[in-house]
């Protein structure tokens, strides 16, 4: 099966008074349809701009510098405004992290809904009430006619987002990329909302990319990983792989951080360090100054590696 | 709702009372107007005689009690000078005032928005940056020196614009207004501008502010991310947020655009209640003077309460503050 | 029409690349505009005229035994009998324009600059006094400021000035009334916030006498918003002095600031003979402005939620 987004040397650049701060620097991955990439990593490794640009949300001062996007075959990098402005909400569609701030606050949920219908068919105002219903419905928020009359505010955390959800599959998008949209809610809510999550993707045929810092979130969800550090993906593979055998010491370091993997009444194990800011990138592996096997070798940046079928690796001293 | 807005209610009037007894005592202080209203070769008899005809030679507080009493009855005395009762002068010269304020921020608010909407989207522009230039300008700006370089430019310069008085008049439901003739309009036009300014500057700054805060934030993202024009993500989702506090402080800065009236009154000599007031201060008009402060803090208590609960009703978050979030 | 909405990415947190005082760091963000170092270059230059301007002022404008009432209302440029150059004219009393201007400059930023350190220190006294006691001190001292700061200043000021008369002093009494207010309200948000900061409770532990605790600790917190309004109620001071005077109502004739200035000449302004009253309203203006230039930078690199 072709991918219905294919990313290749995704550079994306912010040009401050500062210096140049390589948020994303030479990314890559292939996604297939109705599967669900996790793509993780803490803050500042570039993981939420990847997906902005993706998205096409990158303002000034930053920008694509460099590298090809596809979707469904077509190239983003080439698009206009007005054409990009096409496909958000259309094709691929965005879920964020603070539902509280994600809706207007001052508009009504039909509005906010029946316009993400309306800017891209033209449909009248009563079907797409009608299709907004159904979206509701959908997600599991019942009676929704009430619902649609309200206001934002008037709903807690989780529903909140599973309206954002609806919103974000109103026009069937081939592409959903989630952005962290678990980690402001409880962690009741968080169990449901990867379920409904899970759900909808695979009744629609959409792709989903989960963007999160928690490994143990990708666990249940994913089919494939990408991990990323400093802008770049150091590891990427099937998940089950990822996690039972892990190339990249990062990676082994994410892993044995979770605290359920850590024995009761012992110290947590934790990466030593902390994560290098993009604006001072020294020359080779990001991971360097933290990584327990480091070497000379390591101070050229390691080029990407196939260690196994459909598993990439940047580590010139991987764990196997 | 109806708890908080009786509450306010009562409020209002312990403040218009408190005003009252201020205003009667400060005004008492200003002078005495026999001196200006008698002849100063009068002997003592004569004086005692007109203050006695005004009541003046009455204790204060005992004065104050009459006042009350009068003006409970809707009675705040007579003018000294003109000699009818001030309440129906104030209320003569009240539309002229209320014509002038309501002209001049309708100015502000058609130029001022729209302009500080293009700062905020574009702060750092020579569009943006001229713009906020412009408003410093327009905030700096004393208001009289701008009345006096407009009637400078347009009145002894072009000869377009009368630099006095007031236009021609209509009845509008009984009330005389001048905006619907043209030669009325072409009285406003220089006073209302001059009155504008102030008011537009602030505006600016405020639209371009709240509009700079509100595109960094979350929903003005996800509107992007749903593929919405950018004129609907502005002129809907941006305008609408910052709309809320920009109709507040325009409700509330109408109270002072009246106050600052008087200045423009003066310069354009245009007949409403500020030009009274001046008037009235200079010929130690008490009447006029107390009853002039009693209108105006009656109209600004009643401005501040519609304002609050025009508020209320704009913004739903604190409208429907009572429904239970649902799960 | 691009939005700029996207966050910048995410940097790690406590990366300080160099540690530098914060007036270095204030100075520098306030240099980054152009038109704020114009403003605040044009108000050293305007401050040096007035403090100067007994010795650099061609003519003293007070002395009637200087004046020559048959040079009156000249216009800009013209010359006396005796040769001396009247660079703005003269104005109904023979009286050289620029000098006007000098000793008007003088007395406005003196009236403006008193009053509003006048204000401050009233302000600052009792919103420190409220936010810190809290209580009944509290709600009295900001209900008054509430109920004063619901009127316009400039009514507020009219009437206490009828009532008191005319004179510098008064004037400056009522100035101050209506600014104390502004003070109290901004220094008793930030003072309430900063109150249940942990470094007071620690204060507070150590059982340092509440005078201290306040002057020392809790006031230099409190600074850089009071530092912008200051800046701002300046101009607000000088504006409104010179409206007061306009109306008739502030300084006597006697010490003209660039407000009387203005009325007076007003009247010729029909007539065609503008100097008189247009050159003091334009070194006016630009006083107003290089303030409002500077108050403007200084409040947007002090906003906090600005900083992202």
């Amino acid at each position: 099966m072709s991918a219905v987004l294919a990313v290749e040397g995704l550079r994306t650049h912010f040009f401050t008074r500062a210096g140049v701060v390589k948020a994303v620097d030479d990314v890559g991955f292939a996604l297939e349809r109705g599967k669900v990439l996790g793509l993780v990593g803490e803050s500042g490794s570039g993981k939420s701009i990847t997906g902005y640009s993706i998205m096409g949300l990158v303002d000034e001062p930053g920008r694509i510098v460099a590298g090809s996007i596809r979707l469904e075959g077509a190239e983003l990098t080439r698009l206009d405004r007005e054409a990009w402005r096409r496909l958000r909400g259309n094709r691929i569609a965005m879920i964020f992290q603070d539902p509280m701030m994600t809706l207007n606050p001052v508009l009504r949920i039909d509005t906010q809904m029946v316009e993400a219908l309306r800017a891209h068919q033209r449909v009248s105002h009563a079907a797409a009430l009608e299709r907004c219903r159904e979206a509701l419905a959908w997600v599991g928020i019942a009676s929704p006619d009430e619902r649609l009359r309200a206001y934002p505010h008037q709903f807690s955390g989780g529903m909140r987002q599973r309206i954002a959800i609806a919103i974000a599959l109103l026009n069937r998008p081939a592409v959903v990329i989630a952005d962290e949209p678990t980690t402001a809610l409880d962690v009741t809510i968080q169990g449901q909302i990867l379920f409904e999550m899970q759900r909808l993707c695979r009744e629609s045929g959409a792709a989903l990319i989960w963007i999160t810092h928690d490994l143990s979130v990708v666990a249940g969800l994913a089919d494939s990983v990408c991990v990323m550090y400093a802008g770049r993906i150091v590891e990427s593979g099937p998940v089950d792989a990822i996690l039972d055998a892990p190339l990249h010491p990062y990676t082994r370091g994410l892993l044995e951080s979770i605290p359920s993997r850590n024995p009761a009444g012992r110290p947590l194990a934790q990466i030593p360090g902390m994560a290098p800011s993009p604006m001072a990138l020294a020359e080779g592996c990001a991971f360097r100054e933290r990584c327990a096997r480091a070497s000379t070798a390591c101070g050229v940046a390691p080029a990407v590696s196939n260690p196994a079928v459909s598993r990439t690796l940047r580590c010139v001293h991987p764990l196997q | 709702m109806a708890a908080y807005a009786l509450r306010r209610l009562g409020q209002s009037l312990l403040v218009l009372a408190l005003m009252s007894l201020l205003v009667f005592v400060g005004v008492y202080a200003i002078g005495n107007p026999i001196e200006l209203l008698v002849n100063p070769e009068a002997d003592d008899a004569e004086r005692l005689r007109a203050a006695h005809a005004l009541g003046l030679d009455k204790p204060l507080l005992v004065q104050y009690g009459v006042f009350l009493l009068h003006a409970a009855k809707g009675d705040l005395g007579r003018s000294f000078v003109y000699n009818i009762p001030a309440i129906q002068l104030i209320l003569q010269r009240l539309p002229a005032t209320l014509e002038l304020a309501l002209a001049s921020t309708v100015i502000a608010i058609v130029i001022g928005i729209p302009l500080g909407l293009l700062a905020g989207l574009k702060p750092h522009s020579w569009v943006g940056r001229s713009i906020m230039a412009g408003s410093i300008l327009g905030f700096s700006l004393p208001t009289f020196w701008v009345g006096l370089v407009l009637i400078m430019v347009f009145s002894v310069h072009f000869g377009w614009l009368p630099p006095n008085g007031r236009g021609e008049t209509v009845s509008l439901l009984g009330v005389p207004v001048s905006f619907l003739t043209l030669d009325g309009l072409r009285h406003l036009a220089m006073p209302a501008l001059n009155l504008a300014l102030l008011q537009l500057s602030l505006l600016v700054r405020l639209t371009r502010a709240g509009t700079r805060e509100a595109i960094l934030q979350d929903y003005v993202k996800f509107a992007r991310a749903k593929g919405l024009s950018t004129g609907r993500v502005i002129g809907v989702h941006v305008l609408k947020n910052i709309l809320i506090p920009i109709v507040t402080v325009i409700g509330l800065e109408l109270g002072s655009v009246i106050a600052f009236a008087i200045v423009t009154e003066s310069i354009f000599a245009w007949p409403g209640t500020g030009k009274l007031l001046i008037d009235s201060i200079n010929q130690l008009d008490r009447p006029v003077i107390v009853a002039y402060l009693l209108v105006i803090v009656t109209l600004f208590i009643v401005i501040n309460l519609v304002v609050d609960v025009l508020y209320s009703l704009l913004d739903p978050r604190v409208r429907l503050a009572t429904a239970a979030p649902a799960h | 029409m691009r939005i700029a909405t996207t966050a910048r990415p995410a940097l790690p947190a406590a990366r300080l690349e160099r540690v530098e005082s914060p007036w270095r760091r204030l100075a520098e963000e306030f240099a980054a505009s152009r038109l704020a170092l114009l403003g605040l270059a044009l108000l050293v230059l305007l401050a040096a005229v007035a403090i100067t301007a007994p010795w650099i002022a061609p003519q003293n404008p007070y002395d009637l035994a200087q004046l020559d009432v048959l040079d009156s209302q000249l216009p800009p440029g013209s010359h006396s009998l005796s040769g001396k150059a009247y660079w703005l004219g003269t104005d109904d009393q023979g009286r050289d324009m620029l000098s006007a201007i000098l000793f008007g400059l003088r007395i406005s930023l003196t009236v403006g600059v008193a009053s509003t350190v006048a204000a401050l220190a009233l302000g600052l006294a009792l919103g420190l006094a409220a936010a810190y006691f809290g209580g009944w001190l509290d709600a009295l001292i900001m209900r008054i400021a509430d109920i004063q700061l619901s009127f316009p200043a400039i009514l507020i000021a009219l009437i206490l000035l009828a009532a008191l008369g005319q004179g510098v002093g008064k004037i400056i009494v009522a100035l101050v009334t209506v600014q104390w207010a502004y003070y109290a309200r901004t220094v008793r948000s930030a003072a309430i916030v900063e109150r249940q900061k942990e470094y007071i409770e620690a204060a507070k532990v150590l059982a340092l006498p509440e005078w201290r605790i306040v002057l020392g600790h809790l006031l230099p917190n409190c600074l850089p918003p009071l530092i912008v309004v200051a800046t701002v109620q300046v101009a607000h001071a000088i504006t409104l002095e010179a409206t007061l005077s306009f109306l008739g109502l502030g300084l006597p004739i006697t010490e003209p600031s660039l407000g009387l200035l203005i009325a007076n000449g007003f009247q010729y302004l029909l007539s065609g003979k503008y100097w008189i009253s247009f050159y003091p309203g334009l070194a006016l203006l630009v006083t107003i402005m290089s303030i409002n230039l500077v108050a403007d930078q200084l409040r947007d690199i002090l906003n906090p939620r600005l900083k992202r």
